[in-house]
This record gives C-alpha cells, structure tokens and sequence, in this order.
C-alpha cells in the first residue's frame, strides 16, 4: 500500500469514527448542559466552592465568574511552579523562573499550552499532573461553558430551555457558569479522559509516577527518560484541545503517542468534542440542521485543509522527497505523512497545538497551511468551545453582509443582528489580527528578539509570525526552531494568549445577553435560511476573505515567499 | 350600506388619481421597481458639490472614506518631498479622485432631491394669512402663525399653514404636493378636513384651525426629507458602518504592522505603497456608495408620491411580514357592483333585469349605474332615458327611503335595500314570495349583497327577484398575494363587512387572513399581536380613529387624504392616497437593503484580486518565487498597483447607476434572492476585478514617457 493511500484511509477511518460519535456525544452534552438534576459529587463541589448553581446569571455576572476563577488558576500555577524546588515528587527540578511561570501559567489556563520549557527537563510530577493536568481539564470546560451561554442567548427565550441548574432561565440570562464548569469537567471531560486514558495505556502510553531513568544507547553514551502519568494528561491534552505535552517532543514521542494508531486515536480524540458540539448547539436552538449547517462549515475548511496539505507534503520534488516518497523530514516514519499531514491540519485549525511533526520542517506551503489554519480563528472545528463561539461569531458577519441581499435586515436563528450586536461580533474579530499583528511587527522591529530565529530569510520569519499566531489564538503549538524562552516572548505571548483568550470571551458574553433579552422573530419564507448548502458555502467563504486575507502580506512573506520559490 | 358608499363616493372621486385603480399586478414586475432614472449629466452638475465635500467636517461622517481622504493628503504630502517621481504623484491623483468620486455618488443622490425641493419651495411663497381674532380679520405673515390660530380662506387664496378645516365647505388644489391637478374636497368634520399649508383654495371659503408651528409644516418637513437634509442614519445603515469601521481598522493594521516585516525581507515599502495598498483592501466601494443607497432609497418612495418620515421606517419596511389591507379600494375596487339578477318562481331573468334597469335609471350611484350597464351588456337591454319615457314619474335613491324606481304606465317599480322594498309591497298589500329571502341569503353567504326589485300593477306588489351585488376584486391582486407569500408575508384583509362576505371576498381575492366586522381596536389588538409573535406589521389608514394602529404599526402609510391626526401617527404618507401602494413600499424597503447588501458583498469580494495584483509588486523583486502569484500577468509593479488603485476609483463610478437605482428586485423567496445575488455580486465581485485591473493594466502600460 502506497503512503498516499494509506493517508486518504486513515482519513476515512477517522472520518467513520468521528460520525459515529457526532450524535450520541452531541445529545449527550445538550442533556448535560440543560439537565436539572445535580450530581451528588457535584454538590460536594458547589459547597466546597460555596457557590449556587441554581442561581440564573446575566452575562456580566457569568464573565466575573470566569474571570475571577482563571485568575485564581493563573495565580495557582504560577505558585506551584516557582514553589517547586521546594514541592516533594519533584525529580529533583528547580524552581521555575518568573517569566517562564509567568508565561506557563498563563499558557495552561487559556488553553493554550503554549511551552517555552521543555518537560521532561523542567516540570516535576506534582506541577505536572496537580497543575498543568487540572487546567487541561478547566480551561477546556470554560471554552465549552462561554460556547453553551452563547447558544443559549441564541435559543432563549423561545425554547424551554433550563440552565444548568434546572431553573427556568429569565429573560437575559445565560445560565450558571458553576454549574456549567463543574458539569463540563464531571460529566463531558472527566469520563472521556478516563476511557482514553485507558485506551493509550493499552496501546503502550506510559502512566507512572517513576523517577529519572538513566539509559544506554546504541551508539553509546547515556540519555535520560522519565517516567510520569503520561497516558491520563495525553488524552484530556488531545479531548480539551490543550496540546501541553508532557515531553518537549510532544506527541511524536513515543511515550506519549506510540503507535500510528494512537496517533490515529489522538486526532479523533482532538476533534471529538469541537464537532460534537455543534449537534448540543442545534438541538439547544431547537433545529439540529442549523447544526449541520455549522458542522459542514467546520467540516468542509478541516478537509479543504486536510487535502491541500497532503498535496503539498506528497508532491513535493526534489530527489530526497521523491525517494522517501513525501517531505518526511520532521515526521515520524511510524506516522508516516498522510497521518502527519491530518495531525498538523486538526492541531492547528483547533486551539490544540499537539504535534506529532515538527511544522517547520513541513514544506513552505505545508507550513503556511499550518500557519493560515490558526489565522482563521481556530474555528474549523476549532478549540473546545471557543471554536462554536468563534465560527458562530463569523456566522453572525457572513449573515450580517450577504443577509441583507434577500431584503431584510439581517438576522440569525430568530435573532436581529442590530447595531450592538456587529459592535461586538466586530470587536471579537478584531482582537486577534491585532494581537497577532503588532507583536509580530515589533518583535521584528525590535533588535534582540529577531535573534531567537534558527533559520534566516522567510522561513525565520514564519518561526516569529507562527509563535505570536499560535500565541494569541490560543494554539500553542510551535514552529520548532524559535527559541521562546527569553523574557521577550515569555512576555510578550503571555500577554498574547491573555488577551486573546479573554477579550473575546467578553465580547461573545456580551453578545450572549444581548441576544437573550431580543424577541425572537418568527421565520418565513422571506428569511434567509442559515441552514442550507447555499449558506455553508456563503460562510467558508466569508471565512477565508474576511479572516485569510488580513493575513495575507504576512503570509506572502513567509510562507508563501519560501514555498512559491 | 348604500348611502355610505355613495357619500364616501361623491367625497373622494376627486381626489382619485387617475392611475389610481390601474391594475399593477399584471406589469411586468422588473417594472414596478427599479425604474430609476440616471443620467449622466446629473454627474457633471453635482461635480462642485463633490468637491465641497472634501471638506474633512464632512469626510468625517464616512469612516471608510475619511479613511482615504487621510491617505490622499498622505500621499500628496509624500509627493512634495519627492517631486520628481511620476508615480506617487499618479496614486495621489486617483486616490483624491477615488474620494471625489464618493462624494460625487452622494451629491448626485442629493441633487435629484434638491430638484423636487425647489418646486415644493414655490408652493410656500410668503404668503398672508387673515388671521381671525374674535370677529376681525387682521393680515400677518404666515409664518407668525401660531398653533390653535384660526384663519380665513377664500377662493384663490393659498392656505398659510397645516391645519383642520373648523368651518366650510372647499374644494383644493393640492398639486403643489400630490401634483395631481385634479382639485378635492376638504370640509368641516369627519375624516376629510386636513388641509396642508401651500395649497390653493379653488371655491367657496373655510376657517382653517392651524396645527403646526411654521417651519415644522409638512411642506417643510417634505423639503428637508427629499434634499436630504433631515436624513439620519437608519439603524442598519449604522450597524453596517460599524462594520465596514471594524473592517478598514483590520486592514490599516495589516498594512500598518507590513513596513518591519518588508525592511527584514530586504524590501523598503514607501508610504505611497502601504497607503495605495491600505485604499485597494478596505471597503471603499460600498463605503461610497453607502449615503448614496440610502438616499436613492427615499427617493425611490418619492418619486412614487410616498413620504417616509424616516429612513427607518423604509428599512422596517423590508422586514415586513405582515400587511394589513382595507378591503375598499385596496383589494376590491371601491364600489360594488351588479352581478347577475335573480328572478323569484314565476319571474324570468329578463323580466328582472329589465325592472332592475328601469328602477335603477334614477339611481346615480355606482351600484346603480352599474346595475343599468349589466342589464345592458347581459341581456342587451338599451339604456333608456328618463326623458324618454313619457308621463314616467322617476323616484331618485334617497337615504332615507334607501329605494329608487319609477312610476310609468300603471306599474310602479322599486328596488332597494331588502327591508325597505319589502316594507313597501308589504304597505301595497302584496306579499313577498318566500324563495326572494332563500336567494337573498344565499347572496349574502356568498359575500354579496342581494337588492329586492319589485313591481305594483295590476296583479299586485309582489317581488320580482333580487339583484347580487358583488365587491369586484381589483385585477392582478392574487397574483401580487400569491407573490407576498413567496416573500414570507402574509396578507390580512381588514373589513366592515360580516364573516360571511370577508370570507368570501378574501378567498377570492388570496388574501391569507381578514378581520371582519374590524372597528379600530380590533386593527390594534391584531397588530399588536402580531408583533408580539416578533412580526413587523404595515398598514395604510386615513381616519382619525386609525391614528392609534398606524402609531403602533412598524409601516403605517397614512393617506394624505387622512385626517392630520393620521398623518402625525404614521411614518409614510401617500400623496396619492392609493392603498395598494403599501406593497410597492415593502419592495422598496427591501430593495433598500438588497442593494445595500450586494455592493458590500461586491465590495469584499474585490479584495481577493487586488491582493493578487499588489503583493507580487510589492515583494517578487525580494522573493521572487512570488511573481507567481502576479495570474494576471501585470506588467511592472508600478502599472500593477496603479491599475488596482485606478479600478478601485472606476469602480465607484461605474456602480453609482446602480446604487441610485437599486438592484433589480424581483419578489421572490429569500433562498432564490440569495442564490441569484450572491452570484451576481459575489462571483461576479472576485472576477470583476481581475478582468478590469488587468484591462486598465493594459492601457497604462500603453501610456509612453512614464515608468
């Protein structure tokens, strides 16, 4: 079987695998998200925590609740690292310094994960699984939260919908983010995390809690491995598209992603609950085709991607390509490049930032799809959560420009996009660019920072332009390459992934009230219908111009400049 | 019933426009909207105005244009320090024709008002009011009128101001407004008393009571809508804008963020570049053209004789999912007519039709008349005279007896309303054959209304049969229904008649729904109900007890006709008082935001091949690999972005016609509208422009002794 066949199966396989679980998953969370029943742990919970998660929340009281817990996470992990010379189950590390805590810190509670350190030399036992394992699992159950408040500022009030807490949700509140956060990790994280824990330890992911091992090697001389509880932070790094990887080589080592099925596994695992939700999205709005609609958005960019990058890695020429049969330099030959190649599409266009390759040594093109991929927002699928939010941010701008050409004054799923609410969607996709943007051109304005490149020309410039991208959407994965660990980027990304996790989050809060306190209004044969073919092309349309083309000059120069050459 | 329709009759066929009852359904439907007029000349006559435009006061109020406005004196500025260079002075000079060209699409959309204005400021003259104080007449200015005045009007005077009549009886011309010369009614009382300041009395002499303050008349207030003037923003137009804002912010930051990263390729980009780049990605195209729609907008309703108070109502009118219709002069024509002649056992068709007819020769209302022509025309019966028939003693249709006939011969013949023609064989000593009440039941069920005729002679009063009057549905109003419904709204009949009559009337007629039996609070309640399903809700009105619906409905057209407590409820007056043109409104609205869509659609779309035009330009000379993107094949970098700068003027003007006009709108569901919009101006936006770059390309690049 050739290497280009095998690729489009295992895409297949993965796709299989992906429907499969779109319904039961979907209906599942819907229930969860809307279920009044607590669980008993639950409510342990809540009295440890002190909080009521019957109480109904507008939308600013909804943002103080997750503003004030991330910063208690930050706060937290920042401790624990700087602590950690002195922490038992340390392997013997330092102390982290400020910067790096800083920029660590702040990297796992936006979902980012983003890594100036490298793991396995760096992070003992407890900050790895009391810390950076618990935020894999909460921040990943904040995106989903502020995703299910916007779908519920959508649905209400013509539903019956409940709020987590079982109370009948009043006009202009989005339901509890206790309840919404605690059900996300116990009900959604927590039970799938197990099952694929399990699943990567079977396939021989390692789950310890052993020291340093000295290990001879072939060709002589020592290496050092650890041990860990690997296999468990694996699967929530992949299921809350996290992507911190327990080693600095990510998931191309094979402790943490041994064979070619498991990283098979992995990349479902990536993209289970971001395709998922958009089926809890349509059945909370009470039509599950204006699901579908959003999942063929997601669905048709991720595949669009997904060939476009395996072209790009198979067809490659030059004489060391051609006998290797693809650009494998960088990829692991157990993965092979179809399966590097859909890795590196679904760690980049959802906010995970696992590799399993290095995406520097993708091609020039390969690189930029990586790169182009992360630039859309993160949308298709997108992260937990923050990719429904994001792609239905971008639903409200494509309805917003082309709704108006079948004579109405746009609207979506019922909802007048009014002046207030293309405020804040313009302000959401505002956010982003700018971050991206200006600390790219001062990072190369600057002296110093540029000297972090390994590599001169375009392709070092795709290492600064990839960090500050991966960094303010949240992404986290790297370019490899770029040495990220000087208070520059320790800084300057730290303020990135701060931003541009929760800026926008205020803005689709916002959004979320504004629309729960609209009437709905009825549709008729003179609406635009959002849940049709027509509209999803409209949609990935509206994505690649509006989103893909402020990009473009940068792209030219990096990217694009080394792989037209 | 008949006396009603008779004396709304007699009041309003002056006023009805000739064109009035012109069926539209059966048009072509192109036509109806979109039939704006552009000419180019307007082009050159609005070129100083563009110009004082540039004024940044102005600019200002356009963020995408004051935009470029900034780049231009950029540009000009950078010029100056280098005035040896042919290409930085070239950009400047499109870039300020660029924003010429946007003020250029406004002041034309304005000038076609300003015209309309001056005529509208002829018919307010100065003029001298006589001002009643007590029992003396004393001459002022109308405008030291004030509210609650009470002023004289005679023949051939013009009235000073707004107000009602409280005395008299006149008839007015009110063409300075409607341009309709025909002259109407205006009397004390009732729903006809209104009379607007810069008409001419023609006969007789009213007291009118004014009720607007000088300056805030509706002349005034028409003046300012149609030049503009009053314009404000309309929500969507300003959340647009908020966006088109949000959008060139995006882009002044790529292009702001690109000068390090070109110095680190090895290239310098001068500020000439970066702006002509910055000018060819935001939205200029739809931000141009954006005042000018919503001007055109207006004056689309104006030029059909419809005043929008404000832009928001035009815009509400796209979104319209409900209208409600009068039945009379809306649905039916406004009078009912004679449809067949039913004769009771022992009569014959004929016999009827020929008592019908000569009962009715003394009857001159419509429904009188109209029973003379269908003798004539079925049964071809002749009109005869009322002279003719010698000795004949003719009882005209009164009110009170509400019959008419005539006394000929030794017969006397009657018909009229059932009970009075009943009451009057009866009081004969005839008897009324059991099957006239059967048939005049059936009539009734049927939506008509039945008249008895009945004759005295020598055997007796007896009726003869009865005669079905018909509301006659206007022609091409199902076809127009049946379209509203393929735009998603829905239509609603309101009438005075009983259940049985509307329902038979809207089902003929393909109305979705009808109130029957509708008073005032019935409209309101209906409205309001409606709109608390989330639905918008258009109505037309004239009478004061309308005044609360068309406050409360999303698009209430008041007729100008109305009462003036009307007028100030609604947010549109029909100057033609034409109630069907509530549809025609609906289209409009929506062909509004159909335009406004397209452009912006186009706009964005544009952004794709101007990016393929400039970044090989600017960096293939670095990386060369890059040229490959240059697919259209542009001859240096220079002509390359010169030509995308160049298009992006060009295309402003190009589209200016059609901003003015507005996108053909052809009613049909919002699925087909977008499929057929979104290919037009969404494909045809991301190839338009690289067929017209690489054409404008060609063409410089034949311009010697530059580059």
């Amino acid at each position: 079987m050739g290497p280009v066949l095998a690729g489009v199966l295992q895409l297949l396989a993965l796709t299989a695998a992906l429907a499969l679980a779109y319904k039961p998953l979907g209906t599942y969370m819907a229930k969860v998200y809307s279920s009044d029943k607590h669980l008993r742990v639950e409510k342990w919970i809540y009295k440890g925590i002190g909080a009521d998660p019957d109480t109904g929340m507008r939308w600013p009281a909804y943002l103080r609740g997750i503003l004030a817990f991330s910063v208690v996470g930050v706060l937290f992990l920042y401790a624990l690292q700087r602590l950690q010379g002195v922490l038992p189950g340390s392997l013997g590390f330092a102390a982290v310094d400020p910067d790096q805590a800083f920029n660590t810190a702040v990297s796992f509670v936006t979902n980012t994960n983003w890594q100036s350190y490298s793991g396995e030399q760096a992070m003992g036992h407890v900050v790895q699984t009391a810390g950076l394992a618990v935020q894999n699992f909460v921040s990943a159950a904040v995106g989903i939260a502020v995703a299910v408040a916007l779908v519920r500022g959508f649905a209400l009030p013509h539903s019956q919908l409940r709020s987590s807490g079982g109370t009948p949700i009043r006009t202009g509140e989005l339901g509890n983010f206790w309840a919404d956060l605690v059900r996300g990790v116990v009900r959604v994280l927590v039970p799938l995390a197990a099952v694929a824990a399990v699943v990567l330890v079977a396939c021989g992911a390692i789950q310890n809690f052993s020291g340093i091992h000295e290990v001879g090697q072939f060709m002589g001389g020592t290496q050092q491995w650890n041990g860990g509880a690997v296999a468990s932070q694996e699967a929530i790094k992949e299921l809350g598209t996290n992507g911190g990887g327990y080693f600095n080589a990510n998931s191309s080592h094979p402790f943490e992603n041994p064979t070619s099925f498991t990283n098979l596994f992995e990349i479902f695992l990536i993209l289970l609950i971001p395709f998922s939700i958009t089926r809890t999205f349509g059945l909370m709005v009470g039509s599950v085709k204006q699901g579908y609609a959003i999942l063929a958005t997601m669905a048709t960019i991720w595949l669009g991607f997904v060939a476009l990058m395996m072209w790009t890695e198979f067809a490659h020429h030059g004489p060391a390509f051609q006998a290797a049969g693809g650009a494998y330099e960088g990829k692991e030959v157990r993965f092979g490049v179809g399966a590097s190649s859909i890795f590196a599409v679904s760690t980049t266009l959802t906010s995970t930032g696992a590799v399993d390759s290095f995406h520097s040594s993708f091609t020039g093109l390969g690189g930029g799809i990586t790169l182009l991929g992360m630039m859309l927002g993160e949308i298709a699928p997108g992260g937990v959560g923050s990719g429904l939010y994001g792609m239905l941010i971008m639903a409200i701008i494509a309805v917003f420009i082309a709704g108006l050409m079948v004579g109405r004054t746009p609207e979506y799923l019922g909802k007048k996009i009014g002046s207030r609410e293309i405020k804040l969607a313009a302000c959401y996709i505002l956010i982003t660019p700018t971050l991206v943007l200006v600390f790219t051109a001062f990072t190369m304005a600057l002296p110093t920072p540029a000297n972090s490149m390994t590599n001169s020309g375009a392709h070092g410039f795709s290492e600064i332009l990839y960090a500050c991208t991966s960094g303010a959407n949240n992404n986290g994965s790297a370019f490899a390459g770029l040495n990220a660990d000087t208070q520059w980027f320790n800084t300057t990304i730290g303020l990135a992934m701060l931003l541009g996790r929760f800026l926008p989050m205020v803005f689709v809060l916002a959004l979320a009230g504004s629309l729960a306190e609209q009437k709905p209004v009825p549709a008729t044969a003179g609406t635009l219908r959002t849940d049709k073919p027509l509209y999803t092309g409209l949609l990935v349309g509206t994505i690649i111009i509006i989103t893909g083309l402020t990009y473009f000059p940068a792209l030219a120069l990096g990217p694009l400049a080394e792989g037209l050459a | 019933m008949t006396t009603d329709v008779k004396r709304q009759d007699l009041m309003s066929t002056p006023t009805l426009a000739p064109h009035q009852d012109a069926p539209t359904g059966h048009k072509p439907a192109e036509g109806r909207v979109g039939a704006g007029l552009f000419d180019p000349k307007q082009l050159v006559k609005s070129l100083p105005d563009a110009f004082r435009k540039l004024d940044p006061r102005v600019m200002v109020k356009s963020p995408v244009m004051f935009v470029v406005w900034i780049g231009s004196v950029l540009t000009t500025v950078f010029s100056f320090t280098d005035p040896g260079d042919w290409f930085g002075w070239t950009i400047s000079a499109w870039l300020w024709l660029t924003v010429v060209f946007a003020n250029l699409a406004e002041a034309v959309a304005e000038g076609r008002g300003k015209a309309q204005a001056d005529t509208l400021r002829k018919a307010k003259t100065h003029t001298v009011a006589r001002r009643l104080v007590g029992d003396r007449e004393e001459h002022v200015p109308g405008t030291e009128l004030r509210i609650d005045d009470l002023v004289v009007c005679e023949a051939g005077d013009v009235i000073p101001g707004d107000g009602d009549v409280v005395e008299g009886v006149a008839s007015v011309d009110e063409s300075a407004i409607t341009g309709e010369s025909a002259p109407v009614i205006r009397e004390s009382g009732g729903d006809r008393s209104a009379v607007t300041g810069g008409t001419k009395v023609l006969s007789d002499r009213i007291v009118v009571k004014i009720t607007t303050k000088p300056g805030e008349t509706f002349i005034d207030r028409m003046i300012n809508l149609v030049e503009g003037a009053a314009r404000q923003k309309t929500p969507n137009e300003i959340a647009l804008n908020i966006l088109l804002a949000s959008l060139t912010i995006v882009f002044l930051l790529a292009c702001a963020t690109l000068p390090p990263l070109a110095d680190y390729a090895g290239t310098h980009l001068t500020m000439v570049v970066l702006v002509a780049l910055l000018v060819c990605l935001i939205p200029t195209t739809i931000g141009a053209l954006l005042s000018a729609i919503g001007i055109a907008g207006m004056d689309r309703l104006v030029q059909r004789n419809v005043l929008a108070m404000s832009g928001r109502a035009v815009e509400a009118a796209g979104d319209v999912s409900t209208l409600l219709l009068d039945k009379t002069g809306t649905i039916t024509l406004g009078n009912r007519q004679a449809a067949e002649f039913v004769p009771v056992r022992g009569t014959t068709e004929a016999q009827v039709a020929d008592a019908a007819q000569l009962s009715s020769l003394a009857d001159e209302t419509p429904e009188g008349r109209s029973i003379v022509v269908l003798a004539k025309e079925k049964y071809g019966l002749r009109e005869r005279h009322q002279g003719e028939l010698v000795g004949a003693e003719w009882i005209a249709f009164t009110a009170q007896t509400r019959m008419s006939g005539v006394d000929v011969g030794g017969r006397r013949i009657r018909k009229g309303a059932a009970g009075s023609v009943t009451a009057w064989v009866r009081e004969n000593g005839g008897t009324v054959a059991d099957d006239a009440d059967a048939i005049a039941d059936r009539i009734a069920e049927a939506g008509g209304t039945p008249l008895l005729v009945a004759v005295e002679d020598a055997r007796g009063a007896r009726v003869l049969g009865v005669i079905h009057l018909k509301d006659v549905v206007k022609d091409g109003m199902r076809e127009r229904f049946e379209e509203l419904r393929r735009m998603g709204i829905k239509t609603v009949m309101i009438t005075g008649d009983n259940p049985l009559t509307a329902r038979a009337i809207a089902e003929e007629a393909g109305v979705d729904d009808f109130l029957a039996e509708a008073i005032p609070e019935d409209k309101m309640a209906l409205i309001k109900r409606e709109q608390a399903g989330g639905k918008l809700v258009a109505m037309t009105g004239d009478g004061t007890n309308d005044a609360p619906a068309l406050a409360q409905a999303d698009v209430g057209v008041a007729m100008n006709t109305g009462t003036s407590a009307a007028k100030e409820a609604g947010n549109m007056v029909d100057l033609d008082s034409n109630p069907t043109k509530l549809i025609e409104v609906v289209e409009i609205g929506k062909q509004l935001l159909i335009t406004r869509g397209a452009l912006t659609t186009f706009s964005i779309a544009n952004d794709v091949a101007k990016y393929f035009a400039i970044i090989p330009a600017l960096f293939a000379a670095v990386y060369p690999g890059l040229d490959k993107l240059n697919i259209m094949g542009l001859s240096s970098p220079d002509y390359a972005i010169l030509s995308a700068v160049i298009f992006n003027a060009l295309i402003i003007i190009a589209l200016v016609p059609l901003s003015l006009k507005g996108v053909q709108y052809r009613p049909g569901s919002a699925d087909r509208l977008l499929r057929r919009n979104l290919t037009v101006y969404g494909l045809g936006g991301l190839v338009a422009p690289f067929i017209g770059i690489k054409i404008i390309d060609l063409l410089v690049s034949l311009i010697p002794g530059i580059g």
